[in-house]
């Protein structure tokens, strides 16, 4: 032993080695589990003389699906998907035609599950009991049962209940329902349709700005802002006219008894599974925004209605935007679950992503690649949601100057 | 020292992860299957070693496979698990049941959380080939057929214009229909349900105008409708189906096993025995019963099992002609006539190979 070596401490007692050593393990751990998981599969793989690739994407499918939201095409006077698919295109086509159908689940809930929850999470503070207590009832009956048994209820209790065509709902003549599907008004799909559409647009940017601009003269030049609101005034109403006359609204005609032409025809499966994804995902959300608002402390409500604000101008302009920063992160995860829980429709023969990759892997027996498939889908759609949400998140953070 | 610290890890379970990554290439592919429990690989020695037959089933067809309420299964599919468990096991009751949907089975089969399937899956060549299985022979020959209600007016698969259609996923039948359809050049909504108690519910409520399935599966589920006698099964026939358990690729050993226990009990009938005059029967002269049964020669050792295996086969389940009566048959509440799943003899086409 040289006096050199006396003085190092010995390697086992050294908290840096320890430090990197356990991490060294931890990795070779993974790495290993993760290789003898794969090798696994391979060699399993191999002794059923199985193949990997997807190659088979390109093989006939020669299986239907259900067109779902179906608006009527004049040309095959038939209800026919946005993206028509037939029993003799590929594997890769039904796929595709099932990611469709996912997305249009996704964000028709999206949509529809903010505007529900949003209202039942603001009802909650509302001074009516009856709201109140109706709002809170909801929430609890909601979160409580598992959503697979909802889309059941949804399914076979409410919408499988419905009427035979011949006896069909009419709601006013732009919805009909029977056991058929749902049928209601709809724009016809024509040039003059995508340049209403592209005016309304131009028109809704305009409308902000000078509703920006009228704030703007009365606080900074102490003006009345009347001219302003007369070409506010206008420009709604003539935004009015174009969204009513200008996109080419066909209501369902009924030729006999249940059978219709023009509109647009929903199936019973999608009307199930969207009611049931966003009354499930909206209880969540009234409880996101209730938190939210309630994050926001007293001092702002009481300042603000020393200020003559009514309540409901102190909710829009004063708490809900503070609150709004307490919101975002946690609905992200929401939109996320939403997108992921469209899934479940293959139980109730939605014919979205995950049902058709199923028959796909059972027809082919490719399961691997497609379970490969339909887990890069979900994640590219979920990264998608969080990144759109985080950008948002990111707008309504308080500016710190 | 190496060696020994290896040795030591060898015993404590990590050898896979250590052995592995240093000589994964030298590994050959029959050794360290995922559900690889006894060493060599076949499923018989697994099936041995555990005691249990694990057989994935449907459980909820009358008739094929279908569990009562006290828990017990019945049914010709279960019959089969019960006589490949009595062969290989000795006991007809050392079967584990799986309740598999048509999406789940092929899945379940390659990943070897059930040992065998028999549970009505038509032999197909994708099936046999990319798929990865292996088919025994054909238990029940069977037909694709569609049922509607009696009062729809629907006759022809062209009446279902503009009609729909539910059929469950991942079958035949949901391929065969969209095939028929387009020969007869209607395009009716098919609706793909992944379960079929939820599409059997589906048509139950008028969501829509017809189901197809095996022709045998409709009648056994008509049973299972709120109004029976208001559907009707149409005198159409879209495919041929042959029903069989099924096996997984590559594992021949395991295979013969299941394929020779089925044709046993074909022969069993041939011959004459049933699960009552088996044990007289073992006092027969007749050189191709004493083979039969294992009194003369080794059949059995040749498959990896007792020499006597048909014995407890037949006292467990009895020959096809008694399985076929007790659940799909005269004695049964279908009243099936045997049709084409008939002796070769009588005009069917069962037929076993010689057993010697």
């Amino acid at each position: 032993m040289t006096t050199h070596s006396d003085h190092q401490i010995p390697l086992w007692r050294d908290e840096r080695f320890w430090k990197i050593a356990l991490q060294v393990l931890a990795v070779v751990i993974v790495v290993g589990v993760g290789w003898l998981l794969i090798y696994n599969l391979s060699v399993n793989m191999q002794r059923a003389g199985l193949r990997f690739g997807f190659d088979f994407l390109g093989n006939q499918a020669s299986f239907s699906i259900l067109d779902s939201v179906a608006p009527y095409d004049v040309n095959r006077t038939s209800y026919r998907s946005f993206f028509p698919y037939v029993s003799t295109d590929s594997y890769g086509r039904v796929l595709q035609a099932g990611l469709i159908n996912t997305l249009v689940m996704m964000i028709s809930g999206i949509i529809l599950t903010t505007i529900v929850g949003t209202i039942v999470g603001v009802l909650q503070f509302s001074d009516n009991w009856l709201l109140r207590k109706g709002s809170e009832l909801y929430i609890e009956i909601i979160r409580n049962t598992p959503l697979l048994l909802q889309l059941f209820f949804w399914y076979s209790a409410v919408f499988s209940q419905l009427p035979r065509a011949e006896n069909r709902l009419n709601l006013l003549g732009i919805l009909y329902a029977s056991k058929r599907g749902l049928f209601m008004i709809w724009p016809t799909n024509t040039p003059l349709l995508w340049m209403s559409l592209g005016l309304l647009v131009v028109g809704k940017i305009g409308f902000f700005l000078l509703w920006k601009r009228r704030t703007f003269v009365i606080v900074e030049r102490g003006q009345s802002g009347q001219p302003q609101l007369y070409g506010l005034g206008i420009l709604a109403v003539v935004l009015l006219l174009i969204f009513c006359f200008g996109l080419g609204w066909r209501v369902p005609e009924e030729i006999e008894p249940g059978t219709f032409q023009q509109g647009l025809r929903l199936s019973l499966e999608f009307s199930a599974l969207l009611a049931g994804l966003v009354l499930y995902t909206a209880a969540f959300i009234a409880e996101i925004v209730r938190a939210g608002i309630q994050s926001v402390a007293m001092g702002q409500w009481e300042a603000s209605s020393a200020l003559g604000l009514h309540a409901n101008l102190t909710m829009r302009l004063v708490v809900f935007p503070q609150a709004l920063r307490v919101i975002i992160p946690p609905l992200n995860s929401q939109y996320q679950n939403l997108a992921k829980n469209s899934s479940l429709g293959a139980a109730i023969a939605y014919a979205e992503l995950y049902n058709v990759a199923n028959t796909t892997y059972n027809q082919s027996g490719r399961p691997i690649d497609v379970m490969i498939i339909i887990a890069v889908a979900y994640l590219s759609i979920n990264m998608l949601i969080s990144f759109g949400m985080n950008t948002l998140n990111r707008l309504v953070q308080i500016k710190e100057r | 020292m190496l060696m020994t610290i290896i040795k030591r890890l060898n015993t404590l379970g990590l050898s896979a992860l250590l052995v592995g990554s240093l000589a994964a290439c030298a590994t050959p592919p029959t050794e360290g299957g995922a559900g690889g429990a006894g060493a060599g690989g076949s499923r018989l020695d697994t099936v041995k070693q555990r005691g249990t037959l694990i057989c994935g089933v449907d459980g909820g067809i009358p008739g094929f496979s279908f569990v009562d309420e006290s828990g017990n299964y019945s049914g010709l599919d279960v019959d089969i698990c019960k006589a490949v468990a009595a062969a290989v096991l000795g006991d007809a009751d050392a079967v584990e049941y799986r309740r598999l949907d048509s999406t789940e089975r092929f899945t379940a089969l390659a990943g070897g959380e059930v040992d065998m399937l028999s549970r009505n899956t038509t032999w197909t060549l994708s099936r046999d080939t990319s798929v990865g299985l292996e088919f025994a022979p054909t238990t029940f020959y069977d037909g694709q057929g569609v049922m509607v209600r009696a009062n729809s007016g629907i006759t022809t698969l062209e009446d279902f214009d503009g009609k729909s259609i539910c059929v469950e996923s991942g079958t035949t039948t949901e391929l065969n229909i969209t095939d028929g359809m387009r020969k007869a050049g209607v395009d009716p909504e098919v609706k793909t349900f992944q379960q079929a108690d939820p599409a059997y519910a589906a048509y139950d409520d008028e969501l829509c105008d017809g189901f197809t399935s095996d022709k045998s599966q409709l009648l056994a589920r008509r049973t299972t409708l709120s109004n029976p006698d208001d559907h009707i099964i149409l005198d159409i026939t879209l495919s041929k189906e042959p029903l069989g358990p099924a096996t997984i690729n590559n594992d021949s050993t395991w295979f013969d096993v299941v394929k020779w226990v089925t044709f046993g009990l074909f022969e069993a009938e041939e011959l004459g025995i049933t699960s009552e005059n088996v044990s007289e029967m073992l006092e027969s002269e007749d050189p191709t019963i004493r083979r039969f049964l294992g009194v003369e020669g080794e059949l059995g050792s040749g498959a990896g099992i007792e020499d006597d295996f048909m014995v407890k086969v037949i006292e467990a389940v009895g020959n096809y002609a008694e399985v076929y009566a007790r659940n799909l048959g005269e004695d049964s509440e279908f009243n099936l006539d045997r049709g084409l799943n008939a002796l070769w003899t009588d005009g069917g086409l069962l037929y076993s190979p010689p057993f010697r």
